[in-house]
């Protein structure tokens, strides 16, 4: 680089251009009480959410806390094995450290009596024919290869049943969103619940929230 | 916002590229950096502190490069802070530089982004599989693709409008020396026979790999008005903001954030915007997939709900539209996916000063820039004027 003047010293250096560090990390994961307990769920082939509260949000797979209430969840519910989409893509990105073959289709699907989508791959109908608001279910692997593992479910296929057209989509409210400015105004902090204060959220739109 | 004015004085960026074989990390930045010291007309011996930025450390491989970096900016035994907030890094880092002028701390501080994504494998890093789970992610693309087809099903938009944010993009790129693509043959049908990857985002309407850096000089009021005086128009940062939101909440709009809307909000106020469609002369937002320059048109408050994309096929967005958007060529031309933050913030300055060569917007008074990150979860925003806030 011509603006750099390098000290006589090291003028017969070889310069740097690029610098590779090969990174490895091998670790030991532990799930944590969440997990293992949905993971439990999953090897008698149940998938159970959980909630803060009886009126709160059911997750799954839940992460221990509900986000909106800053609080634990420590109340378990079994949800359905099926669901919704509520988007999806499809993949036809080959990549490095990639296991899947191409094309696949990743989708967040609403199990029934969730109230957040999980991600999880659809089978078993043309990629060109997935849709928001198919209805889907779970197809375990066989019983003797289950294991503490969200792969237990290989993957989600359509029930047959007619589509859910009004399918919650998180966020969306009265087809806007919580980001949206509506009329030229600005949404305010008060559109979601303030966990510390228990004020705000989305009732007085229709959601439950 | 602190209480003491703060300007863009100076403003450097390498020529981004996929490989740049030619420097090391160290080198990239003394690029950036030094161009935007000459830009200020300063020395490095007159910079009080530095704040720099960049992506995850798992990118590189290298952990902490702030460390290692310190001797070639200058900086060993001044003060020095690193910032991280994902893809919104540089953008985060340009107002965490700016508040250690606006809280009275410092007068000169210098702020650098990068990334190397040459020596670094950013789709595998963002796809690390997560034990228990399925392995399903597929990078950046893969994680937004659903959120897209989301925004195209609610504002009920046609398939074209990705193309032709990617179609002015990359024209716009084409007018910006230092950009990364120079695709001069690019016309609608080649982005739309283009191979879908995630569909419903197709391979040209994705941004590219990129090694770069940005760097920008910001001053005090009094060297401010000493560039000022000296016929050296400042970009006098009006207001700054930031937010950010949990990623997996049941309560949470991935397409349109309510965090992006607040930051926006913010800002706006502070910089005395009533009205951004109005008041704001030209944006450069973080767009790294086409579709999303609609959706931040919404988010930002540009345009109403389901509304965004009609800005985009009436050509309001165009460089000589009524509110150009990416002057630049945006992240769409170029990702170095620390930096691509800095280059939007740097871009509205550049705006404002008059400097943006090429792809200039006549008689720019305000300017946003905007960056995000994460899964849509992190957001940094600043307006830079001609005049004092």
């Amino acid at each position: 680089m011509p603006e750099i003047q390098l000290p006589a010293s090291l003028a017969d250096v070889e310069p740097v251009r690029s610098v590779r560090t090969p990174a490895q990390l091998d670790y030991t994961f532990t799930a944590g009480d969440a997990t293992t307990r949905f993971l439990k769920g999953i090897t008698q082939k149940k998938i159970i959410g959980q909630q803060a509260n009886p009126d709160s949000r059911v997750y799954v797979p839940a992460r221990g806390a509900d986000p909106e209430l800053g609080a634990a969840t420590p109340i378990e519910v079994e949800v359905a094995q099926v669901g919704t989409v509520t988007s999806f893509c499809v993949v036809n990105l080959q990549f490095y450290g990639s296991g899947m073959e191409i094309p696949y289709t990743s989708a967040l699907i609403m199990l029934d009596g969730a109230d957040l989508s999980i991600m999880h791959l659809i089978q078993e109908i043309p990629a060109d024919q997935v849709r928001i608001g198919m209805r889907v279910e779970a197809v375990w692997r066989d019983d003797a290869d289950i294991e503490p593992t969200l792969e237990s479910i290989k993957w989600f296929r359509p029930t047959g049943e007619p589509d859910d057209v009004n399918v919650r989509i998180p966020g969306e409210i009265r087809g806007t969103g919580l980001g949206s400015w509506v009329g030229g105004v600005a949404p305010t902090e008060l559109t979601v619940r303030n966990p510390r204060t228990g004020e705000g959220g989305t009732a007085e739109f229709g959601g439950e929230g | 916002m602190g209480k003491e004015r703060v300007a863009v004085v100076g403003i450097g960026q390498t020529k981004h590229e996929a490989t740049r074989g030619d420097v090391s990390v160290a080198g990239l930045l003394r690029e950036a950096a030094g161009r935007a010291l000459a830009d200020a007309e300063m020395t490095w011996s007159e910079i009080d502190a530095v704040v720099i930025g960049k992506a995850p450390d798992f990118f590189e491989g290298v952990m902490m490069p702030e460390l290692f970096l310190a001797d070639a900016l200058g900086c060993t035994g001044k003060p020095m802070f690193r910032v991280h907030t994902a893809g919104s890094v540089g953008g985060s880092t340009a107002i965490v530089a700016s508040q250690l002028i606006s809280a009275g701390i410092h007068e000169k501080v210098l702020t650098v982004a990068f990334e190397k994504q040459s020596e670094s494998e950013a789709m595998w890093a963002l796809s690390l599989p997560i034990p228990f789970t399925p392995p399903l992610h597929a990078g950046a693309g893969g994680y937004f693709a659903p959120h897209v087809r989301s925004y195209i099903r609610r504002a009920k938009a046609p398939d074209h409008i990705g193309m032709l944010v990617a179609l002015k993009d990359r024209q716009n790129g084409l007018k910006n020396p230092y950009a990364h693509l120079h695709e001069h043959d690019i016309t609608f049908d080649s982005i739309k026979d283009s191979m879908m990857l995630w569909d419903p985002i197709r391979y040209a309407e994705t941004c590219p790999s990129s090694d770069g850096a940005c760097a920008l000089v910001l001053g005090s009021e009094k060297v401010a008005d000493e560039a000022a005086a000296q016929g050296r128009q400042p970009a006098w940062i009006q207001g700054t903001a930031m937010r950010s939101e949990p990623t997996l909440s049941a309560e949470r709009d991935t397409v349109l954030p309510l965090g992006g809307a607040l930051c926006a909000a913010d800002v706006y106020k502070q910089a005395g915007i009533t009205n951004p469609r109005k008041d704001v002369d030209a944006v450069e937002m973080y767009v790294p997939f086409s579709w999303f320059e609609p959706m931040w048109l919404e988010n930002l408050g540009f345009a109403e709900p389901g509304e965004g994309w009609k800005m985009t096929e009436d050509g309001v967005t165009a460089l000589d539209g009524d509110l150009p958007v990416n002057m630049s060529g945006g992240v769409l031309c170029t990702n170095p996916i620390g930096a691509s933050g800095m280059l939007r913030f740097g871009e509205a300055a550049m705006q404002v000063r008059g400097t943006a060569g090429d792809h200039q917007v006549d008689s720019v008074r305000k300017a946003v820039g905007h960056a995000y990150g994460g899964g849509s979860q992190f957001f940094a925003m600043w307006v830079v004027g001609k005049d004092k806030p």
